[in-house]
């Protein structure tokens, strides 16, 4: 009967879906209708007018993500509401309810703008399973209702962090990709610089902002250094500084003016390392005594074994190999970073510093095992193939 | 003595509308003898989000509880605007801390 009205079954079977719902929850409280299957069919018809009400709104809904999308890519002033919707927008893909990896997938297409095509490309994940993750992350924004809402100041702190991951998150796939053959991804490097760009221009005066968008630039400043011809990885005492962006170094280090290690958060006291990494001269000009400060303030923010480990390679650069060393050892002997690789990377280096060749080699191999980088892994080949031609020459 | 009766169905189970009909048959049965309290269907498993407690730190999960060995052990409903305030609700269960709260919407009932 409703079939016939509605020419479309679907439509026909939710709204009696719905009726029976309703009646379901209302007969009960109120007591049964007179004649309950008319009651039925008006509530059915209610419902598919009200699904069809809902539809138009989601197509008006939909026109206002494209009309925002537009305005982001257009370098169109900021003002008004289309900020305040933009800014709601990316905290509602960020939102700690939904898994981390769809949050990276929603950001980039609502508040970078990326089409599922562009996502698919970037994160090296199928374009159905991109499309099916999207979808079922705006089925719960809509069903458990996830505000699009800037949240209140007591919960911004929590959140922005939640928001900030995402961004650093996807800088991090463009920078140090894991799963693609090539190491550095510029789309994505790019995405990311853009959004910490809004996200300072939409929050501005938020230090956390501040450091991230400055922590970008000083990666992507070195961006082009990062790997030779071949694609594979060249350590940061090699890369040819003359390269750098010196544009990008100086918009980051005039992002830092006057901040203070002291007060501090994590993305904040990460910008400040690589600014001293950006800024030195010459490798050997690097300052590891500030860099060594600033990830001892770190620790006491974040003291998780991966900053434990890259303390530890600041310290081996001030105190000596074999203090870093000992850290390491002493990280592993905890086993928390069983199965990294840039831990067992770094300790090879470190080794083979001190002329522990052969504990050196095996956890060059160690290394080559866990990750899951191509280029990664030729580089660390290489540098294990290095050793084994110096063993071979002294021996 | 109220009994609450919960369903537990396969996740990918559509029930069609003749299990909306066997519903409320049982509904207006239970509703002549006296016995009907109130019945509410969920939205489905997709929208939940799970609210732990650890070390007064909130953990959030994407997704229905699923840990096999807690025990469903009560309920309460919110009337809330948004799912952050359902969560903000759901971590001050004491529940939240040495169990899960599984916050999942009541499907909506226009009048």
């Amino acid at each position: 009967m409703l079939g016939r009205i509605f020419n479309d079954l679907d439509r026909a079977e939710d709204a009696v879906q719905e009726a029976y719902a309703q009646a379901l929850d209302r007969w009960p409280r109120y007591g049964l209708p007179e004649n309950p299957a008319a009651w039925i069919m008006v509530s059915a018809r209610n419902a598919a007018i009200d699904a069809l009400r809902r539809e138009r709104t989601a197509d008006a809904k939909r026109q206002l993500l494209a009309n925002l999308e537009a305005l982001i890519h257009a370098d169109a002033p900021f003002d008004g509401e289309a900020m305040d919707d933009r800014l709601a927008m990316i905290f509602a893909a960020c939102h700690p309810a939904l898994n981390e990896e769809t949050r990276i997938a929603l950001t980039l297409r609502y508040a970078a703008g990326l089409t599922v095509a562009e996502i698919s490309s970037a994160l090296l994940v199928p374009q159905p399973t991109v499309a099916q993750r999207l979808v079922r992350a705006k089925h719960k924004i809509k069903r458990a209702r996830i505000a699009f809402a800037i949240p209140e100041a007591a919960d911004l702190p929590d959140r922005l962090h939640d928001v900030l991951r995402v961004v650093y998150l996807i800088f991090n796939e463009g920078y140090a990709s894991w799963t693609h053959s090539n190491l550095v991804r510029a789309d994505l490097c790019e995405e990311a610089l853009r959004l910490a760009e809004l996200l300072e221009k939409l929050l501005p005066g938020q230090t956390e902002i501040l450091g991230l968008h400055a922590l970008v630039l000083f990666h992507d400043a070195r961006r082009a250094t990062r790997v030779d011809d071949s694609g594979e990885p060249v350590l940061l005492e090699r890369q040819d500084r003359s390269l750098w962006d010196g544009r990008k170094i100086e918009r980051g280090a005039s992002l830092l003016e006057g901040a203070s290690r002291y007060r501090a958060g994590p993305y904040l006291l990460q910008a400040m390392i690589a600014r001293e990494h950006a800024t030195a001269a010459t490798w050997k000009a690097t300052n590891w005594r500030r860099i060594l400060d600033c990830y001892d303030s770190l620790i006491d923010k974040d003291p998780s074994p991966v900053v434990q480990l890259n303390r530890a390679v600041a310290l081996a650069y001030t105190q000596g190999d074999e203090s870093g060393l000992a850290v390491l050892d002493a990280l592993g002997a905890r086993g928390a970073l069983v199965g990294y690789a840039p831990f067992f990377a770094a300790r090879a280096e470190l080794l083979r510093r001190v002329g522990r060749r052969t504990e050196a080699g095996a956890a060059y191999s160690r290394a080559m095992e866990l990750t899951h980088s191509f280029a990664e892994r030729r580089f660390l080949q290489r540098r294990l193939a290095h050793l084994t031609s110096l063993e071979s020459l002294t021996t | 003595m109220e009994y609450a009766c919960l369903f537990y169905v396969p996740e990918d189970a559509s029930p069609g509308p003749e299990v909306y009909a066997e519903c409320m048959a049982v509904a207006e049965e239970a509703h002549r003898a006296g016995a009907m309290v109130n019945a509410r269907g969920l939205e489905d498993a997709s929208s939940a989000t799970t609210v732990r407690i650890r070390d007064g730190k909130r953990l959030l999960t994407d997704g229905p509880f699923a840990e096999t060995k807690e025990v469903l052990s009560g309920f309460f409903i919110f009337e809330c605007a948004s799912l952050d305030e359902a969560i903000a609700w759901a971590s001050k269960l004491p529940q939240s801390r040495y169990g899960s709260v599984e916050v999942r919407p009541i499907r909506a009932l226009d009048p």
